[in-house]
């Protein structure tokens, strides 16, 4: 029989299965099921499978949680709301807007705030769980690049999560538009702008999307259809292949004890993952329930309905759409006429090609750092963010800017709340954003290397433990001690990766390497991402140092032999006794009498 | 032979081959690392503790969706209450959210707690496969491949495959053709024309924009005498027949883009003008929308006589041809040359020179 070493106290393990009457139903339905579908062969295979265990693995659940609260609540908000820009005077239950003529999408999203029992729940709740979805996306996003998660061989699902980023932010936007309030009004007003800005099809791009001049009476159940419909249903079918894609390559892990690149360290689906996950999600759907139930969040009945000549200041797009706001206000004024055609690049660079880059470089980063490093291996263990000394700076660098645009985005803000002028902010800004990222990249990469060398010194000296000891011939010492198992796991799974050799020229029977310049930019780039790196050292000098670390340990035993005598052993704080030493104040008193 | 035996069987088997180390859960080892074990493994009154947690919290979520369905019948929806930080709410909304919100929280801490006491926590092991397929997969792939093209003939029939690629290449045509009608010109109208007319023409009474959210209401009707307007004042304003344009349209088009701004100033105080006397007595009429993105812009500064758009800050200078003193706008307000008609009120003296609201490609050729 199996050894059962994981029982609880309880023994619960002990309980015999065949007794179980829940066992021998759950049995049979197991069989039926399997005669039709063959389950069995799935389950056998499946059911234990293992999932390494970290915090930062949670991030992407909650954005998979969150994702079904916004598509349960979503669907609840369907059943009332009226996707229609047709006018009607409003004559409900919010007084201050009686007899107000307005959309029926503004009205009933009005009644679903005041006139349906929990309505405004619900539309709270969504409203937080898609700020919430696209919040740990990003962070999803930055825990998989920082730690070199999207390594060989999960290129394609690094794609498909970028791809999902940005359908996310599609999805907030046109949510975001519906209620047809002042505010979300003005912000398709603003993505009139921008369409009219793209050259030779802007225009009629936009008099397509609006069904004519701006505003029209068609966008609003234009983006209805998106909104329900399109873009939900590319995420839901692209998250099917983001999880499929996590099953079949098995998750992957941080370096730890008995950890390595060919196996995967944790707990099994059943019982143990499945709890942990399944009750997580409940966990996300409660905790928004509560932030729905106790947080206001978009109070569209302050807002007021749209109408294309009105707009409130200080008003503020979701935090998500914040960046492309303040790339907006930060651009300089630049258009031109070439040959008779307006070019808006005020418009056009901050609002298309900027994000145009931007998604592009996440989408192809690790083809180019592959390249670039020459790294065709498997990955299934993670890099520790200082490690990879460049890309966790370039991924800074990429936060900075980002975050630059982002406080852009709400600079009259700050300019209200601190009292400055909004020109010297938005000056402070423009030049931050060009020089902060560089600055960002070289600190951050002078910090990992830093780190580095830290570990260099733990493996080669132990670490330090902050005790002096007084050695018997008056010598001074720190004592090092050897580090635990974990740690020296943790910081031995460094790999070290050798920078690509420079290419010849030509060939030693003198035929012209056509490939020079190429392969010399790769040797370049592959220099640049690993030549500062801090090389782990040698097994042996591993040994010798954590030996050594042992050693100078061993000079205190002595001391704490003495201590283990006391029954009441005191911490030293950095102190250490010696026999006959008070280990207390109140000792030192009792020996004075 | 049951299921269960099958498992048993496989597993003693495993066992026997296994390290000594490692035990096994299931069918994965047990990882070969030290493990401390919990409280609720060796404290039998620990993991009783644990279970009535466990127990306890699904509990109390029953009772929370008791409470919610109590609450959603007993709470009328216009009722409101006073609670501290977060001011005036809503009471029904308030209990729902916490007592549903309690009802699913507990189920999930519920069952986290559950994993972490009382299910194993020892770490198993798994070996991972390499993602590259066996050879013999490879070469069946292949071999199916070179199969399915002899046998379509996909390389012998020239004629058929590149007619094959001229059809796929073409038969997404109709389904971006039929996205033409996502707007149905008016006849003779085009986007560039739309975008270059306003209903502003020589003669066009100004009337005051009061917020009303149609136009239709026969008090705004009346105009705007330029007595009524002290220096320093600005008013934001509309044609006069901007309701019966709305009404005939169905749509709020024409308001966006004939919304106006006056402003008074002192006549010695205007440096520059977009026309010679385009002012009235002082007063001078600007197009509302931004230049920038299409924001309507209301935040005037009567000393410095600039107007600030709200949405990215774009600072015009009213008294100076409305050019753009700050911000990402590259253009000037378009101003509209005004006047006062025989009864005394404003009037427009001739449509907008230019196109208002944001560039587009094909403005400059208007």
């Amino acid at each position: 029989m199996t050894t059962t070493v994981n029982t609880n106290a309880l023994g619960d393990a002990e309980t015999t299965p065949k007794d179980d009457p829940l066992e021998i139903a759950g049995g049979a339905t197991a069989k039926y099921v399997d005669q039709r579908l063959g389950s069995n062969r799935f389950l056998g295979r499946n059911l234990g499978k293992v999932f390494p265990d970290h915090w930062s693995f949670m991030l992407g659940e909650i954005a998979l949680y969150s994702f079904i609260v916004v598509l349960l609540t979503g669907t609840f908000l369907t059943l009332f709301y009226k996707p229609s820009m047709v006018e009607v005077m409003y004559d409900g239950a919010y007084v201050p807007l009686k007899g107000v003529m307005m959309s029926e999408a503004y009205a009933s999203t009005l009644d679903i705030s005041f006139e349906v029992r929990g309505g405004l729940l619900i539309r709270q709740m969504h409203h937080w769980a898609a700020l919430i979805f696209v919040a740990a996306i990003a962070v999803h996003m930055f825990r998989v690049f920082f730690t070199g998660a999207f390594r060989k061989p999960r290129e394609f699902n690094w794609i498909v999560g970028v791809t999902l980023t940005a359908l996310a932010l599609g999805a907030g936007f046109t949510g975001y538009s519906l209620p047809d309030d002042l505010l979300s009004g003005t912000g398709l007003q603003i993505i009139r702008g921008i369409l009219q800005s793209i050259p030779l099809v802007g225009t009629w791009a936009a008099f397509l999307v609006f069904g004519g001049e701006f505003p029209g009476t068609d966008i609003i159940s234009r983006l209805y259809a998106a909104h329900i419909l399109l873009i939900p249903g590319i995420i839901l079918a692209l998250i099917t292949v983001h999880l499929m894609m996590v099953w079949t390559q098995k998750h992957t892990q941080f370096p730890g004890p008995g950890r390595t690149n060919d196996n995967v360290v944790g707990y099994p689906l059943l019982p143990v993952y499945m709890a942990k996950a399944g009750g997580f999600f409940f966990v996300v759907f409660g905790i928004i329930a509560l932030i729905g139930g106790l947080v206001t969040v978009n109070p569209i009945w302050i807002f007021g309905p749209y109408t294309p000549d009105q707009v409130s200041a200080g008003t503020q797009p979701d935090w998500y759409i914040g960046w492309l706001d303040g790339a907006l206000r930060l651009m300089p004024n630049i258009e031109t006429v070439l040959f008779g055609f307006t070019i808006s690049w005020n418009v056009l660079v901050p609002s298309v090609i900027i994000p145009g880059i931007l998604f592009t470089g996440l989408a192809l980063y690790p083809f180019l750092e592959a390249w670039a490093t020459g790294d065709k291996r498997e990955h299934n263990l993670l890099d520790r963010p200082r490690n990879a000394p460049v890309r966790t700076g370039i991924g800074v660098m990429a936060i900075v800017f980002y975050g630059i645009l982002w406080i852009g985005g709400g600079n009259d803000i700050v300019a209200t709340t601190f009292n400055m002028s909004i020109n010297s902010i938005s000056w402070a800004l423009r030049v931050l954003l060009i020089v902060g990222p560089p600055i960002a990249f070289i600190i951050t990469k002078r910090i990992c290397l830093g780190l580095q060398r830290k570990d260099r010194d733990k493996l080669l000296h132990g670490y330090e433990s902050g005790r002096v000891l007084r050695l018997p011939h008056g010598e001074f010492i720190e004592v090092h001690q050897p580090l635990n198992y974990k740690e020296l796991a943790v910081i031995q799974g460094k790999e070290d990766i050798a920078v690509l050799p420079a290419p010849e020229k030509a060939d030693a029977d003198g035929v012209k390497n056509k490939l020079y310049p190429i392969h010399n930019l790769q040797h370049k780039l592959s220099s640049f991402f690993l030549r500062d790196n801090v090389d782990k050292p040698s097994k042996a000098e591993i040994e010798a140092g954590q030996a050594h670390a042992a050693h100078t340990a061993e000079l205190e035993a002595p001391l704490h032999d003495y201590e283990d005598l006391d029954q009441d052993p005191v911490g030293h704080g950095g102190v250490l006794h010696h026999p006959g030493m008070a280990m207390t104040n109140q000792e030192q008193i009792d020996q004075r009498h | 032979m049951t299921d269960i035996d099958h498992k048993h069987a496989a597993n003693d088997d495993a066992h026997e081959h296994g390290s000594e180390v490692a035990t096994k859960v299931g069918h994965s080892p047990v990882a070969d690392i030290p493990h401390k074990p919990r409280v609720t493994d060796t404290d039998p009154k620990a993991a009783r503790r644990a279970e009535r947690q466990v127990a306890g919290m699904f509990t109390l979520s029953m009772i929370f969706v008791i409470a919610f369905v109590v609450a959603y019948v007993a709470i009328d929806k216009g009722t409101y209450v006073y609670i501290p930080v977060l001011g005036d709410v809503g009471a029904s909304n308030v209990v729902l959210g916490f007592t549903f919100g309690a009802a699913v929280f507990l189920i999930g801490a519920g069952a986290i707690q559950w994993a972490k006491k009382l299910m194993p926590d020892v770490e198993v092991v798994q070996q991972r496969h390499d993602m590259t397929s066996d050879k013999s997969d490879e070469e069946a792939a292949a071999a199916n491949y070179e199969r399915g093209k002899e046998e379509s003939g996909f390389a012998r029939y020239k004629i058929i495959r590149r007619s094959l690629l001229g059809a796929m290449a073409l038969f997404p045509i109709p389904i971006i053709v039929v996205l033409r009608d996502l707007w149905i010109t008016p006849p003779g109208e085009n986007p560039v024309e739309i975008l270059s007319t306003t209903p502003w023409e020589d003669g066009v009474m100004i009337i005051p924009d009061v917020g009303d959210q149609t136009g239709l209401s026969p008090e705004t009707s009346r105009g705007i005498r330029p007595e009524d307007l002290p220096v320093g004042g600005l008013v934001s304003a509309l044609p006069v027949d901007i309701g019966v344009i709305q009404e005939e349209e169905h749509n709020l088009n024409a308001r966006g883009k004939a919304a106006i701004i006056l402003v008074r100033m002192e006549p010695s105080e205007i440096r520059s003008q977009q026309g010679e006397g385009w002012d009235y007595n002082g007063i001078v009429a600007f197009s509302k929308i931004c230049t920038h993105v299409g924001c309507p812009i209301a935040l005037y500064e009567q000393r410095t006589h600039h107007l600030l758009c709200p949405c990215h800050q774009s600072t015009f200078d009213l008294a100076d041809s409305g050019d753009v003193v700050f911000g990402p706008a590259a253009r000037r307000m378009p101003q509209l040359p005004i006047g006062v008609n025989a009864e005394g009120y404003l009037v427009a003296k001739a449509p907008f020179a230019e196109p208002v609201g944001p560039s587009f490609w094909e403005r400059d050729r208007t």
